[in-house]
């Protein structure tokens, strides 16, 4: 058990001595077990630096300490690990590896040089000379890869609370608002509401009607492609309670809620355990450090419904209910849960607020864009050579993202088209790469910033076929309520699959365009009101792709199965018989060390065959 | 009516040009109503709550530049705004919902009906069952569980598998067979398939009925 | 399996017998026995005072809910963006025919049980396939056919 701190001095001091206490000789190991480094047995590097150093006598003053720390963003290269003092920054790390490290690097100093990452003949000895880092600027991850995230004086080192105690014992509720206001942050979980704006809605709604307030975490994260929020989640939860203390201070809300989607136990485990040291320090309960005021947070998990992400719905879901949205034209910051003033803020809108309360608003305004304050945190994910996550300034063109941050595609010297926005998004083509990443130029460009997946794509991606993914997608998380989108998403899907299938006529673009605008117009939520938007910009920006599915019956980038031929090269083919025995159509004949052949006219298109060859013989035409 | 102008309570605004009045808490559909506008809808009906599924009964809200399409069922007018109840956003909207129900309710002939009010004769879109009548309006829902409280039926599943139904899609023994759910039904859905509500009459209610 | 009234105590004390806390006792009774009976269901609208169509229509709104018993082992493919761009699709498909289900089914042998999910958010390694609580990152259907094969 922790002991209580009875007020913010006790926090500012507490802080004080942790910093001062700091060896900075202390040798740490830092093991990212951010999802991708986790996906690729993270857990099992740490657990393997944990046993080593405990079973062996290691030759330095003092035994390293094991941080097991949130997401380092560059999830490519993983497992990662950061050294201190010395800086050193090791990728692909294997547990096999765990005992040279400890042996070369922590106690003699010594590069081991294999571990290094390299990039275009260079070889990177720390994080921050490496591009894909030295051009981010953090905010909302700051304490990521950092910080233990469940270890609590490595959290309050690390500053939190400060902000909230600040908050709470230097200025008033409208203060806080004004502060927020000035800042510009606008939501960062899609719409780019304006935070201070929505605060002040619920804070008068308050005024007007005197009850209960709530204030809601929205964890629901649930376009494809994006993870930014489940880093902060599991890498640093204590700054999304902080962040709800703060947003509750202000509108005068004492029961918050985070909803957290059921796909990210880890995340949900995290903030748990956070949410137990923050009551058990004083931080959320009663008398918040000794302020008098009074709030507490409770966890809901999401239960498989991408829907759940919209305000009314999440609501509705938090009530006990389906996830049917409703039709909003009265605020959900003046009638949200139980009718009462709600606010709800995304989970890397929370992140930022700490940084605004300490630094102020002006800072925050003076970073980024005009009317786009601030830095976003990105997914950079598909074709591109730095997978990952990254956070950066609102401004930045789209290209320097993905080509200087991102290093290109991987094999080829263009971009075909980003996706930002996720389902309700749009493709961005590659003539408009100098775009500013923000949210009112991105939303001009028929696009939308959305919660930040950015998904590239290249010359072998689709453009029809990824229009008809997010529409099945959207398709299947449709609550059903209203007509435009349960038949509107399947009838345009209708349309889809006859392009894909090479039965479409040309007059079907613009009668498909007729019906994206009606199911826009007329769907009860943003979920059916945006889901022709991946429609809409692809027919905006590459027309002729869709033309080349109906008119000459081609698919270009080799996807849609129906326009596509499996062919076995027999300069490459081995004559291995692997593909023979994995076709479940059995039409692959050949004898054995000859080339193979495929019967097109029994060919399914499965993709068993090219999966299996290990000569990349199998082409796609 | 100038009376009432004078009162600051009273909403003024337009509809298709026409100003209209509206007492505060009418939405744009009981005024339009009230002056003998002609709005179509599926799921809305007076002894329950508007819950805005069916969209058939869209407008379009205009202030100057600014334009949205609303429903008319549960949007609030304000002084001054322009309603309009046959623009050609709201025409596209009514007419593509229309041809859509024609393949998704074949069976139904009040969804013909409607449709053709409205020139939709015929659809495009594949029929993947013709004996459907169910636009999961949602109106027996919300009678059983406003009305009469027994709250046997509910939706079941979610999106093109969302169905109206009782728990198990078994006979409901909550039911009590006071058939209020086929007198708000717009289709003959709910007649269609009341056995399966409330299981056979004769079991429920002790002897052969009538 | 019965789920007899009394089993649930444990799970019910946590909550108070209020409307709100209908998914939450359905989240826990679903991750206790991997399915919700129509006893549990039940039990569960008793304790929380909501009708039992109510307790039907959100354990049937919800993907993650199951009315029936699960698999042994559940497969879950992830269909997100990135995952799609990298053949998620094909790899769905073609566990599908390997072990004889459509996706959202469970083997006769109630052995596996095959979801697809619509993103594990571990988009770096596209595609990701979990079984139970392991990743197989830049999957391949050999590879993860190799894997089942093994338990």
């Amino acid at each position: 058990m922790m002991p209580r701190v009875e007020n913010a001095e006790e926090l500012r001091v507490w802080r004080e001595e942790l910093v001062k206490a700091r060896d900075p000789n202390q040798p740490i190991v830092r093991v990212c077990l951010g999802p991708g480094c986790l996906a690729q047995g993270a857990d099992k590097v740490a657990q393997a630096f944990k046993q080593t150093i405990k079973e062996k006598k290691l030759a330095v003053e003092v035994r390293p300490l094991v941080k097991e720390t949130g997401c380092h963003g560059f999830c490519k290269i993983g497992p990662l690990v950061n050294l201190a003092p010395s800086g050193l920054f090791y990728a692909r790390v294997k547990p096999e590896d765990v005992e040279s490290i400890l042996d070369l690097s922590v106690v003699k100093g010594e590069v081991i040089e294999r571990l290094l990452y390299s990039e275009n003949g260079t070889q990177y000895k720390t994080a921050a000379e490496i591009p894909f880092y030295k051009m981010q600027q953090k905010i909302a991850m700051r304490n990521l890869g950092i910080i233990d995230p469940l270890d609590f004086e490595d959290v309050v080192a690390a500053g939190a609370y400060q902000a909230a105690a600040k908050a709470l014992t230097e200025m008033t509720p409208e203060e806080v608002i004004a502060e927020v206001e000035r800042s510009g942050l606008r939501g960062r979980g899609g719409a780019g509401f304006p935070t201070g704006r929505k605060w002040r809605t619920a804070a008068n709604a308050l005024a007007r009607r005197p009850g209960p307030a709530y204030i809601v975490c929205n964890g629901d994260e649930g376009d494809p492609g994006a993870f930014m929020d489940r880093a902060i989640m599991e890498g640093d939860p204590h700054s999304v309670l902080e962040g709800l203390i703060i947003g509750a201070y202000a509108i005068g809300a004492h029961e918050g809620f985070i909803y957290v989607r059921t796909e990210y136990p880890i995340a949900v485990k995290n903030l748990r355990t956070a949410i137990k040291q923050a009551r058990e320090l004083g931080l959320l309960g009663k008398n918040i450090l000794g302020t008098g005021f009074d709030f507490d947070l409770q966890i809901n998990r999401g239960a498989g419904a991408f829907v759940c992400g919209e305000s009314t719905a999440l609501f509705t879901s938090i009530e006990g209910k389906p996830g049917e949205p409703r039709p909003k034209y009265i605020r959900s910051a003046e009638e949200g849960l139980w009718g009462r003033p709600t606010v709800l803020n995304n989970v890397e809108t929370l992140a930022n607020l700490p940084g605004i309360i300490q630094n102020g608003g002006e800072w925050y305004a003076g970073i980024g864009a005009k009317g786009n304050s601030g830095t976003k945190a990105f997914s950079l994910v598909g074709k591109v050579k730095n997978v990952g996550l990254v956070e950066v300034p609102m401004g930045v063109p789209l290209s320097r993202i993905v080509e200087e941050i991102g290093g290109g595609v991987p094999g080829k010297d263009r971009f075909k088209a980003v996706q930002t926005g996720g389902p309700s998004g749009g493709c961005i083509p590659y003539e408009l790469k100098d775009t500013s990443v923000d949210y009112d130029s991105l939303t001009k460009a028929g696009s939308m910033m959305g919660s930040g997946g950015m998904i590239v794509m290249d010359d072998r991606d689709c453009v029809v076929d990824v229009a008809r993914y997010f529409l099945r997608f959207l398709e299947d998380e449709s609550c059903g309520k209203c007509l435009p989108c349960r038949l509107g998403l399947k009838g345009m899907l209708e349309f889809l699959d006859r392009f894909a299938k090479g039965k479409g006529k040309i007059e079907d673009i613009d009668e498909l365009e007729n019906l994206a605008q009606a199911v826009k117009d007329g769907s009860l939520c943003a979920l059916g009101g945006s889901a022709p938007n991946p429609v809409l910009t692809t027919i905006k920006y590459f027309r002729d792709e869709y033309e080349a599915h109906i008119k000459e019956k081609k698919c270009p980038a080799g996807v849609c199965k129906d326009l596509i031929t499996y062919r076995i090269d027999p300069d490459a083919c081995t004559g291995c018989g692997v593909c023979a025995k994995n076709c479940p159509q059995e039409c692959i004949t050949g004898e054995k060390k000859k080339p193979h052949v495929i019967d097109e006219s029994l060919c399914i298109r499965c993709g068993m065959c090219l999966d299996s060859c290990r000569f990349e013989a199998v082409k796609v035409e | 009516m100038n009376e009432k102008a004078k009162n600051k309570q009273v909403i003024n605004f337009t509809i298709d040009g026409r100003p209209v009045q509206a007492e505060p808490g009418w939405t744009v559909l009981e005024t339009a109503r009230q002056y003998g506008f002609h709005i179509p809808t599926l799921c809305y009906h007076e002894a329950v709550s508007p819950s805005g599924a069916c969209r058939l009964c869209v407008v379009e809200a205009r202030e100057g530049k600014w334009s949205k399409v609303v429903i008319s069922c549960m949007y609030p007018p304000y002084e001054g705004v322009e309603i309009l109840t046959d623009s050609p956003r709201v025409q596209n909207v009514r007419k593509w919902i229309l041809e859509l129900l024609l393949a998704e309710c074949p069976a139904s002939k009040e969804i013909r009906e409607l449709a053709a009010e409205y020139g939709v004769h015929s659809t495009r879109f594949e029929i993947k069952n013709p004996t459907e009548q169910c636009v999961l309006c949602g109106l027996c829902v919300r009678v059983c569980d406003e009305i009469v409280g027994v709250r046997a039926l509910s939706f079941g599943s979610r999106g093109t598998s969302k169905r109206v139904t009782t728990p198990y899609m078994v006979p409901s023994e909550a039911c009590v067979a006071c058939g209020c759910c086929v007198a708000v039904c717009p289709t003959g859905a709910m007649k269609s398939r009341l056995d399966q509500v409330r299981g056979d009459l004769a079991e429920r209610i002790g002897h052969a009925h009538g | 399996m019965n789920q007899a009234a009394i089993d649930l105590d444990f799970i019910l004390d946590k909550y108070p017998g209020e409307p709100r806390y209908l998914i939450s006792l359905l989240q826990d009774v679903q991750a206790e026995y991997g399915y919700i009976s129509p006893e549990a269901m039940s039990s569960i609208c008793d304790h929380v005072m909501v009708p039992i169509s109510r307790a039907w229509s959100v354990a049937t709104f919800y993907k993650s809910f199951s009315l029936e018993p699960k698999g042994e082992h559940e497969i879950r493919v992830c269909l997100g963006t990135a995952c799609h761009l990298k053949g998620g699709e094909r790899i769905a498909e073609g566990l599908e025919m390997e072990l004889g289900v459509q996706r959202g089914e469970t083997t006769d042998d109630l052995k596996f049980t095959l979801e697809t999910v619509n993103c594990l958010g571990a988009c770096a390694l596209a595609p990701v396939v979990m079984v139970d609580d392991d990743y197989i990152g830049g999957a391949r259907l050999s590879a993860v056919r190799r894997y089942l094969k093994k338990m």
